[in-house]
């Protein structure tokens, strides 16, 4: 689940991670008043104003309106309201958007920052030690993947045990390696206490701050921040739910997650509906290897029921590239009769006029076939899924 | 032989009053397997089907029947808390079915079992498969949720991240004509408790294994720590399959761990590795069963 910049900042508040001055507003006149109390406040700084979307490249992007660029630098609380309106209710295209873009239904205003300094600060949960590691380095505001490919030297990796916690001595090592002294060193101690605090608290799975940024005026602040939750782990915050935009999201994917259905949408043409990921993704790779394209990742999970299986239909053929659906059945937790059943129910619903391949094996398959052989439908049947992914590829070539 | 569970076992159920729980152990018990106690706390003293007893705890359950492994079935919020229970009443092994485990709550049960003489497999994993010599492999030992009649006791052992490419893999060698000494499902989530290496260490010093098919997935590193492992180690000959060459880079793809984070966890990445490591690769989840076959 990924986050808006304005609700990254909320939960910086909320731990003591400092950041700068800045508020949301989603309507131009909220825009305004907010740029207003800012300005007030401050120390007659420049204000920046950005467009929130899930999606980097913001700056150089152009809306759909003609607008050019979701990020600007303002003076006024007349030009916070000119440039809202600007980019409120509006579709944002940048590089990473594709051509469809994002709409922005919120506007974030801060206070601009000077720096002096740019580091990077994460913590990542590792899998290979089962451990927290704080990621750091002195080269921040740039990609940290070129930074580990060019000067690996410059990032330092500092594992924290589970159950003991964050330690004094591996704060002062952070400190050292990132060449900060006196007050921006006690800055910092109390920054990444708080943050590593907010990082188990929330249960994240990462959250990067980069550029952690020096002021000419010494102090450190979070610039911008990048959060993965624990899926896992969000039916105990319903906090951090809530901050979920399913505007954000692949409209599939947010119908088949009512459903609790793990799927992902992907551009080709044969869909499939598979039990078990491993089996789910070994079903994409091999309509890929007999020479067809996957329209899509679908792991009805090991307990489906019929209404899940008739969800999943609905959402696959809502799909206007689908041209043929493979079903993968493997049954352990899964009976094939009940599958069986789920299919022609969901075909009949959904009057299905493409191809529809079944390949079922397991518990209960005789009961299964059974009932797909003795259906009035037209369904084609496979033994293996090899023979299965080749009924697919041609069913849709024809 | 086998590894890890033979048809001697004796196994508690956490979690057996459920209707998951209790399915998949009634399952168990139609094909053979010793389940001897269940442990639903606050149930303690009722009867499961037709004779097995239920306890509070499981230090009560293996002190009365002399269980050794534990089959855990318990919802995630509480599924950590049942694996540490296990491992306090020393059970020799583990096996947590339970999907969607938050990573923390692993990160500290793998911490705090560091030293104890418990294993863990998974959790989110289908489980573990001795086949026995029955019709229909009856008679072996079945903790988990695998189709029990697909497997047929023999030499091959099996070891995966997915259930579901598990069944797949044994159902192609029973209908060839082999069987299997022992499947073990490791599980699909980042933090677990078994690996990949762990059970080809276990194979290649069990007399009755004889050959092994390993299957993999996108993220982690685990199967390229075994394949390494296996070429300087592994008398015996592996086929290997990695799943997710399709998945676009930076979805997680329904397990918690399938996910390609850099160059060196992709498929291919890993399908290089084994086959650089003398693994024979599949090159789909259709010939698994024929590529071991074919080395053999």
């Amino acid at each position: 689940m990924n986050i808006h910049e304005y609700q990254a900042k909320e939960l910086f508040e909320k731990f003591g991670v400092a950041s700068p001055n800045g508020q949301v507003a989603g309507t131009a006149e909220e825009a305004e008043a907010v740029a207003r109390a800012i300005i007030e406040n401050g120390e007659g700084k420049q204000l920046v104003i950005k467009a929130q979307v899930h999606a980097g490249g913001r700056g150089k992007g152009t809306f759909k309106n003609g607008f050019q660029g979701g990020v600007h630098l303002i003076e006024t609380p007349e030009k916070a309201a000119e440039y809202a309106e600007k980019m409120i209710g509006q579709t944002l295209v940048t590089k990473q958007t594709g051509e469809e873009g994002k709409l922005v239904s919120k506007v974030m205003i801060a206070e601009a920052v000077d720096i002096e300094r740019e580091l990077y600060l994460a913590i990542l949960m590792d899998r290979e030690t089962c451990r927290p590691v704080i990621v750091a380095s002195t080269e921040g505001g740039m990609d940290i993947e070129e930074v580990a490919e060019s000067t690996p030297d410059k990032i330092v990796r500092q594992f924290i045990h589970p159950l003991a916690g964050l330690q004094a001595y591996e704060v002062r090592k952070l400190i050292k390696a990132l060449e900060l002294v006196g007050d921006q060193a006690k800055q910092f101690g109390k920054l990444i206490k708080n943050l590593y605090a907010l990082f188990l608290k929330c249960d994240c799975s990462m959250v990067e701050i980069n550029p952690l940024v020096v002021t000419p005026e010494g102090d450190i602040l979070a610039l911008d921040a990048k959060f993965g939750f624990d899926d896992n782990a969000l039916y105990r915050h319903p906090d951090i739910v809530a901050y979920r935009d399913t505007d954000e999201e692949d409209p599939r994917e947010v119908e088949a997650s009512k459903f609790d259905l793990n799927y992902i949408g992907l551009d080709g043409n044969i869909a499939c509906l598979v039990n078990g990921a491993g089996l789910a993704m070994a079903t994409m790779d091999i309509i890929k290897h007999c020479g067809g394209d996957p329209a899509n990742f679908l792991d009805v999970g090991g307990g489906a029921t019929k209404e899940q299986v008739s969800a999943a239909f609905k959402i696959i053929l809502g799909d206007p590239n689908v041209k043929g659906i493979l079903v993968n059945i493997f049954g352990g937790i899964m009976q094939c009769d009940i599958i069986a059943e789920g299919i022609l129910a969901a075909a009949k619903e959904t009057g299905l006029s493409i191809p529809l391949i079944v390949r079922l094996e397991g518990t209960n398959v005789a009961q299964g076939r059974e009932l797909i052989a003795n259906s009035d439908l037209d369904v084609i049947t496979a033994e293996s899924l090899n023979d299965a992914a080749e009924k697919a590829v041609a069913a849709v070539s024809a | 032989m086998s590894i890890l569970v033979d048809e001697n076992t004796k196994v508690l159920v956490q979690g057996i009053t459920g209707g998951f729980g209790g399915k998949h152990a009634q399952l168990s018990l139609d094909y053979g397997t010793q389940i001897v106690a269940g442990v639903t706390p606050g149930k303690g003293g009722q009867i499961f089907g037709q004779k097995t007893p239920v306890f509070d705890t499981c230090e009560e359950a293996a002190k009365e029947t002399g269980a050794t492994v534990s089959a855990i079935f318990v919802p995630p919020p509480f599924a950590a808390d049942a694996i540490l229970e296990a491992v306090d009443a020393e059970l020799d092994l583990v096996v947590c079915i339970t999907e969607g485990i938050p990573v923390a709550d692993m990160m500290r049960v793998k911490e705090i079992m560091r030293g104890s003489k418990t294993r863990l497999i998974g959790p989110n994993c289908p489980g573990i498969v001795t086949p026995g010599l029955g019709e229909d492999s009856h008679g072996g030992c079945r903790i988990g949720i695998a189709p029990g009649y697909i497997h047929k006791r023999g030499n091959v052992g099996v070891v995966s991240r997915s259930g579901t490419l598990t069944y797949e893999a044994v159902y192609q060698l029973t209908e060839l004509g082999y069987g299997q000494s022992t499947c073990v499902g490791i599980g699909g989530d980042p933090i677990n408790g078994t690996s990949h290496l762990d059970v080809l260490k276990m194979f290649n010093e069990d007399p009755e294994t004889e050959a092994i098919i390993m299957i993999g997935e996108i993220g982690g590193n685990a199967e390229a720590e075994a394949a390494r492992w296996a070429k300087e180690n592994c008398s015996k000959p592996i086929a290997g399959f990695i799943a997710g060459a399709t998945a676009p880079p930076g979805r997680r793809m329904g397990h918690a761990g399938a996910i390609v984070g850099g160059e060196e966890d992709t498929a291919e990445a890993k399908k290089a590795i084994l086959a650089e490591c003398g693994i024979a690769v599949s090159e789909t989840p259709s010939d698994m069963g024929k590529t071991l076959v074919g080395m053999l």
